[in-house]
């Protein structure tokens, strides 16, 4: 197959043009306005990037959620990076937009430029090369990512027993999506109603459900009786992904539905979903930069591991305390869908993409910096 | 700005915009710099000067290397200008231990690329730096050239005037890092580096009156585009399906989250003609490279911004690429 042909026809501007159409038409049998949540930075990103807002009738409207793996980085952990790198025989391998984000002594990039040995790769495995190279310096792999990013380290993870490489160790920093789902619609403020939620339904995230199947969101139907459509990148996949769940409002009915079908099964990769499981353990709290910590949604490497684990290997020099967001940053309401990025203060002023604050400047595909880029013609 | 440089200041972009201003024009100030042309135009219109270093990794790559780079970016810069590349200035910083034969094979393809602009190097300089203090090597060129047609600006757009791209965009940028970042990804992709006076010069004999010309190096064609919406106080509007772009690039790009607008060339020049000509320059362009094509008109629409519209009828803003290109996550 030609790689064209994964985007081309899911671009061309006659089936959006036909989407819109549907979906405009649909729209008017809503009883009323629905907000959904697009969970995926990539989802957000391309809602922004194709303008795609601009087709959409104003009774539906999107909520930007917390799925982008850079942006969640609390300051805390990106700290730990920093200091990780700053040590003399270390080199920090990550992935790619991971370096730009700031901590609070600044970003890897900043380290970089004051002699860090900061290197980041498309594929966690070439960590083994760069190990093999630099055989009397320690490889830090500081590992981010939803579930889509989790089996890439766990493969490494593997290589690394295998092929009994000494110098590699892994700062785990993988989160998983459901939790945070649960937590964004549980969460509200107990002293004011209008602080409460305004999520009616889900486009589900693209590549985590190829990893980990749809069966992952099958709760949110039936316990929290929000529908969610597990839909694709491109901007024909989320037309349709929207006009799926418009269907379901209308029908009346409140299900869990693929519409990513050339990738996405109910059960997804089990092979990976195995790798994960054999060497991944979950921790009871991970912070969330902008929404605090988020009972179950981060993975740690088992304790059997715990010689190839940064946190535990280099325990005596990172720093546990933790740090405060930014006061006048909104990122948390932007994250659960109570505020919209220019809604804040600091928005493109203090805070842009260059000089970013909140977690939803720091990559391409937070809601602010989309907002930034794209979105000022809305 | 920062406290200290980071590599997101040499990236073509807003951070590299910052350095410029925020250092150097603050101290160099004087009228002919702060015009922020390709190259300086000097003794009263007739001369144009430019200067350029190369620090290119890997210094060999599909297409091209180091040296035709260091020859093409200043010829190129001048030619931007309307003007004929004539005496050229050639510095290189060599690292100890670099190969007698690496170095030849380099300063061989400056002179292929010297005779196709006839041009010549009438001075130059050579370090040897210790091991480390320079990557291999480093190459700085200084260019004069005559100016053969005046009064090309970045600030001359007006309402209604037509913009072009000569040939299809981001193959430099796409090319290097493909082989930079050992990324495994192969393809028959060449950069697109190449002296663009013979271009220039087939506008200027056809006598397309040209009012804006511009290689998009660094920073590529969003770059260059939103500099001229700035300069000129207009808006500059993009149909998104009529950028040239190759299957190659296109998927590089697809892969790693990037915009081909935002990559680097060395062979590609936007150029801006009032209406009236944009057929008959488009004929011209289409004799060297026939992707060349009709890209942009210039509009009121938001002054100073460049927008980009899509073939399904929504439109965003092109903004200035920013930061160092990385590649996206998942």
């Amino acid at each position: 197959m030609q790689l064209e042909n994964l985007y081309d026809d899911f671009r061309d501007a006659d089936t959006i043009k036909a989407y819109a159409k549907i979906i405009a038409n649909d729209a008017k049998k809503l009883k009323k306005p629905i907000n959904i949540m697009e969970v995926c930075g990539g989802h957000t990103h391309t809602i922004m990037k194709f303008g795609l807002p601009q087709l959409l009738p104003k009774n539906i409207n999107f909520i930007h959620g917390p799925g982008c793996p850079v942006c969640i980085m609390p300051k805390e952990r990106i700290d730990h990076a920093y200091i990780l790198s700053m040590q003399s025989d270390v080199i920090l391998v990550t992935l790619g937009d991971m370096i730009k984000v700031p901590g609070s002594h600044g970003s890897l990039q900043d380290a970089r430029s004051k002699g860090a040995d900061v290197r980041f790769v498309y594929s966690p495995l070439d960590s083994i090369q760069i190990a093999k190279e630099n055989p009397d310096k320690k490889i830090i792999f500081f590992a981010i990512g939803f579930e889509t990013t989790t089996p890439m380290t766990a493969v490494l993870v593997e290589q690394v027993i295998k092929l009994k490489i000494p110098n590699i160790v892994f700062h785990i920093n993988h989160v998983t999506v459901p939790e945070v789902m649960v937590e964004l619609i549980d969460s509200r403020d107990v002293h004011v109603d209008a602080y409460n939620n305004q999520i009616d339904a889900f486009l589900g995230p693209s590549h985590v459900s190829v990893i980990s199947g749809s069966k992952i969101y099958d709760k949110f139907p039936k316990e929290y009786n929000r529908p969610v459509v597990v839909t694709g990148f491109e901007p024909v996949d989320v037309m349709h992904g929207i006009s799926m769940i418009l269907k379901q409002f209308i029908e009346n009915r409140c299900e869990l539905e693929i519409e990513y079908k050339r990738v996405v099964t109910y059960n997804g990769n089990l092979k990976a979903q195995a790798l994960i499981e054999k060497y991944f353990q979950k921790v009871s709290l991970f912070k969330w930069r902008g929404l605090g910590n988020v009972p179950d949604s981060g993975l740690r490497l088992r304790e059997e591991f715990a010689n190839l684990d940064a946190e535990v290997v280099y325990k005596d020099i990172l720093p546990i305390a933790e740090i405060e967001d930014h006061k006048l940053c909104i990122c948390g309401d932007i994250l659960r869908g109570m505020a919209k990025p220019h809604e804040c203060t600091i928005f493109g002023t203090a805070c842009k993409p260059t000089t970013p604050i909140g977690s939803c400047m720091v990559s391409s595909e937070g809601a602010c910096a989309a907002y930034y880029k794209y979105g000022n013609l809305l | 700005m920062t406290k200290t440089i980071t590599l997101a200041h040499g990236n073509g972009g807003q951070e590299n915009r910052e350095l410029i201003e925020k250092i150097f024009y603050k101290n160099f100030k004087n009228d002919i710099l702060e015009k922020g042309e390709d190259a300086a135009v000097i003794e009263n219109g007739r001369l144009a000067f430019t200067t350029d270093s190369f620090t290119v990794s890997p210094l060999f790559f599909n297409g091209g290397d180091i040296g035709k780079l260091a020859i093409c970016g200043t010829c190129n810069d001048l030619a931007m200008m309307g003007a004929r590349p004539k005496y050229i200035s050639c510095s290189v910083i060599i690292e100890e231990g670099f190969s007698t034969r690496e170095l030849e094979k380099i300063v061989r393809s400056m002179k292929n690329e010297l005779e196709i602009n006839s041009a010549i190097v009438v001075s130059g300089d050579t370090k040897v730096v210790p091991k480390g203090a320079v990557d291999k090597i480093f190459i700085n060129t200084t260019g004069i050239g005559e100016i053969e047609y005046q009064g090309i600006s970045a600030s001359n757009l007006r309402e209604g005037m037509s913009i072009l791209v000569n040939r299809d965009i981001g193959c430099h940028g796409a090319t290097i890092f493909m082989a930079r970042e050992g990324l495994e990804l192969h393809s028959d992709l060449q950069t697109d580096c190449t002296s663009l006076y013979p271009q220039v010069k087939a506008l200027i004999d056809a006598n397309i009156p040209i009012v804006a010309l511009r290689d998009a190096t660094r920073g590529g064609v969003s770059a260059v585009l939103n500099e001229w919406a700035v300069s000129s106080g207009v808006c500059v509007e993009v149909q998104e399906e009529s950028i040239p772009i190759r299957e190659q690039v296109k998927g590089v790009c697809e892969m790693l989250g990037f915009e081909a607008l935002d990559l680097a060339n060395e062979g590609s020049f936007i150029l801006a003609v009032a209406k009236k000509d944009e057929a008959k320059a488009l004929e011209v362009l289409q004799q060297t490279d026939t992707s060349s094509a009709i890209i942009a008109t210039v509009t009121m629409q938001y002054t100073s911004k460049v927008i980009l519209n899509s073939s399904w009828g929504t439109k965003r803003f092109l903004d200035l690429p920013s930061g160092e290109l990385l590649p996206r996550i998942c």
